[in-house]
């Protein structure tokens, strides 16, 4: 079964890991739903 | 054009302790949501003296008596080991204490905010003056205190945020307007805390750099804070008002504000000014933040840890017109993080390190050393957020090998020799590539250094105006020496031109006699 | 997780149902990517946010996994992330990420 497809997805990204944008752009690309995107920063 | 040139740094550090509990946003969040926390009570058991923080490590390094190259060779985590140099003073600038500072925070107050404890003002004052930097103009500045009961009131009432050495109230900051949130006593405190430090940082700069405090033209702030009042919340200008106060008397100036990459920004915009020739000499410079004392110190204490985020960080440099000595800024090839580069790290990446290079044509390997956020990894491990420096150097190394410059199994060893251990505190901007910058210029002049990438970034996104991502680089190289080929006037060409067409002319005619 | 961002996960699960909600991560280690895990499934183990005592049970996963990883477009995973397997501890993260699962998500 589908993790992503028709599912709503909330991104934590990560500044000095990968960032929000590019995750989401990832789970669109798997047919998700993108209804928050951030990227968090601890420095 | 020739490059500007790099002429000197200064690099401070303050330890306040006091600030971290009162001041720093994890605590002050704290107080607000669980005012009843285990960490709220072992805040003051995990705080660490002054002599501990003069004999850690990163500061030393920081404050230029030891160098990052040195300090790669000492394996971290560095805060159970002692520093053979615990000095307060290094060849770019100081670990000042928490009591100096505070006289060096009414020193740079123009609107009497700030009331200090009488019996404070007069011991300490003598230490004060004991710092070789403080000029005889900051101290004339500090005013007698005031009586205690008259501090206590000042914070009781709520008219002023209090001022405390070891819990003990020693002075007050009050509110600068009777209810614009711009100009409360918590933002006053801040605003003039980063004031204070940026001050100690331009005075360090301006000696190291050797020249007259009448050189500077023009002093850039790249700090995170914002001075205005209600009708313009970031009015600014912390710049000429810290000019004003270490004495650069013909300095004008402006605040540039982009997060942590703002002081890249800063220098790249140094270097670009004085090189067009509009000004001679540039100060950059910047002071600390209040508000990220303690930012990971649930961390740090849950894992037992003492609060390492203890300390203000400064740093300031002179940028001044090619002089054939000091370290060139290449403004050659700047790299940049544009609105439509995006957030995938091997596009930030490319932008800020790789595009620039392939400007010049220049390899990955080619820059000795690169010097992305130098956060101290001693800070951020046990916050979960790794080591940032070395996470950087990574990404430009695995870039590196998606472009075949090295092999995969060379990536270890290319994080080893081109990166650097971080020793910068976690003050937004201030670990942002340019902590680098004073010991780069050291080692080129040495003749040991070749190129230094500097690389700011900053997380736009937390001010909610954009999902943007920013990031700009610079490449530091050693003066090139040669000197510039005198220019030519157009006047000159046209002789130049006309002599040649005279003798094509007639040569032309002398061929046509001989075919006769 | 910063504050905000748990209000947000918070107030959109109660919007859309925890059972249609998946979390992605992009944290750069282990325990970083464990914390905001157990932060959507079990709680704020801080205590200092609005997820602080609330077990949303979410979903979650961090983007370099091999079961999401899987779902993706290849050439945009390829341009987006790739890369970052090079940087990232990616067994640390999944280890990490796959252990809260089994404990704290519920569907």
């Amino acid at each position: 079964m589908s993790i992503l497809d028709g599912k709503k997805v909330i991104v934590i990204g990560d500044r000095d890991g990968i960032p929000g944008p590019a995750i989401s752009l990832c789970a669109e690309s798997a047919g998700a739903e993108v209804i928050f995107s951030a990227t968090e920063c601890f420095v | 054009m020739k490059n500007s040139v790099m002429m000197g740094a200064g690099y401070i550090l303050v330890h306040t302790p006091d600030l971290v509990v009162h001041y720093g946003t994890t605590q002050t969040s704290e107080r607000i949501v669980n005012p009843g926390s285990e960490y709220l009570k072992q805040i003051k058991t995990s705080l660490r003296t002054y002599d501990r923080v003069r004999s850690y490590y990163p500061n030393q390094t920081y404050i230029g008596n030891i160098t990052p190259f040195d300090l790669a060779k000492i394996d971290g985590p560095w805060q159970n080991l002692t520093c053979p140099v615990d000095d307060r003073y290094g060849p770019f600038g100081e670990i000042m204490p928490q009591d100096e500072f505070y006289l060096l925070i009414q020193a740079v107050d123009e609107f009497e905010l700030v009331f200090l404890e009488k019996g404070f003002v007069e011991t300490t004052k003598t230490k004060l003056a004991g710092d070789p930097i403080i000029s005889s103009y900051i101290l004339s500045r500090i005013r007698d205190g005031i009586e205690s009961e008259r501090v206590n009131n000042m914070v009781e009432s709520g008219e002023a945020e209090g001022l405390y050495m070891d819990d003990r109230l020693v002075g007050a900051v009050k509110k600068a307007h009777a209810f614009d949130p711009n100009l409360s006593a918590h933002v006053m405190v801040e605003n003039l805390v980063s004031k204070a430090s940026s001050t100690l940082a331009l005075l360090y700069a301006v000696r190291n750099a050797g020249i007259d405090r009448r050189e500077v033209e023009y002093t850039i702030d790249c700090s995170e804070e914002a001075c205005g009042d209600m009708n313009q919340r970031g009015g600014g200008n912390f710049a000429k008002a810290t000019a004003e106060i270490a004495e650069l008397s013909r300095s004008t100036g402006c605040d540039i504000r982009g997060f942590c990459a703002a002081p890249s920004h800063a220098v790249i915009v140094a270097a670009g000014l004085v090189k067009a020739g509009i000004f001679k000499t540039v100060a950059v410079t910047a002071g600390g933040s209040t508000a990220k004392l303690g930012m990971n110190g649930k961390d740090h204490v849950k894992k037992g840890l003492p609060i390492l985020e203890d300390v203000l960080g400064g740093f300031a440099v002179i940028i001044s017109a090619n002089d054939g000595i000091n370290p060139e800024i290449n403004t050659d090839s700047i790299g940049w993080h544009a609105v439509g580069t995006g957030s995938a790290p091997q596009n930030v990446i490319s932008s800020l390190a790789t595009d620039p290079l392939d400007k010049l044509g220049l390899k990955v390997t080619d820059i000795d050393y690169y010097s992305p956020e130098m956060q101290n990894p001693d800070i951020t491990k046990p916050a979960g957020a790794g080591d940032v420096p070395a996470a950087n150097l990574k990404m430009i190394g695995a870039l590196a090998v998606k472009r075949g410059d090295i092999d995969r199994r060379e990536l270890p060893a290319f994080v080893a020799k081109h990166g650097l251990p971080g020793f910068a505190p976690t003050q937004g901007h201030i670990p942002s590539g340019v902590p680098v910058m004073g010991h780069a210029r050291e080692g080129m002049l040495r003749g040991e250094i070749n190129r230094v990438m500097i690389i700011g970034k900053g997380s736009l996104f937390l001010g909610r105006m954009t999902n943007l991502f920013d990031g700009v680089s610079f490449i530091m190289e050693p003066n090139s020496g040669a000197e510039e080929a005198p220019a030519v006037s157009s006047e000159e060409i046209r002789r130049i031109i006309a002599r040649s067409l005279r003798d094509f002319a007639s040569g032309l005619l002398k061929a046509g006699e001989n075919d006769e | 997780m910063d504050l905000e961002n748990q209000k947000r996960v918070k107030d959109l699960t109660e919007e859309y149902g925890a059972e249609n909600v998946v979390v992605l991560l992009g944290a750069s280690e282990g325990e970083a990517s464990g914390l905001a895990a157990e932060t959507v499934t079990n709680g704020d183990p801080t205590y200092a946010g609005p997820l602080a005592g609330v077990s949303l049970g979410l979903v979650v996963y961090h983007v370099c996994e091999e079961e999401v990883k899987a779902e993706f477009d290849p050439d945009v995973y390829e341009e987006q992330v790739s890369m970052m397997e090079m940087v990232l501890d990616v067994d640390e993260i999944a280890g990490e990420m796959q252990a809260i699962r089994e404990q704290y998500t519920q569907y």
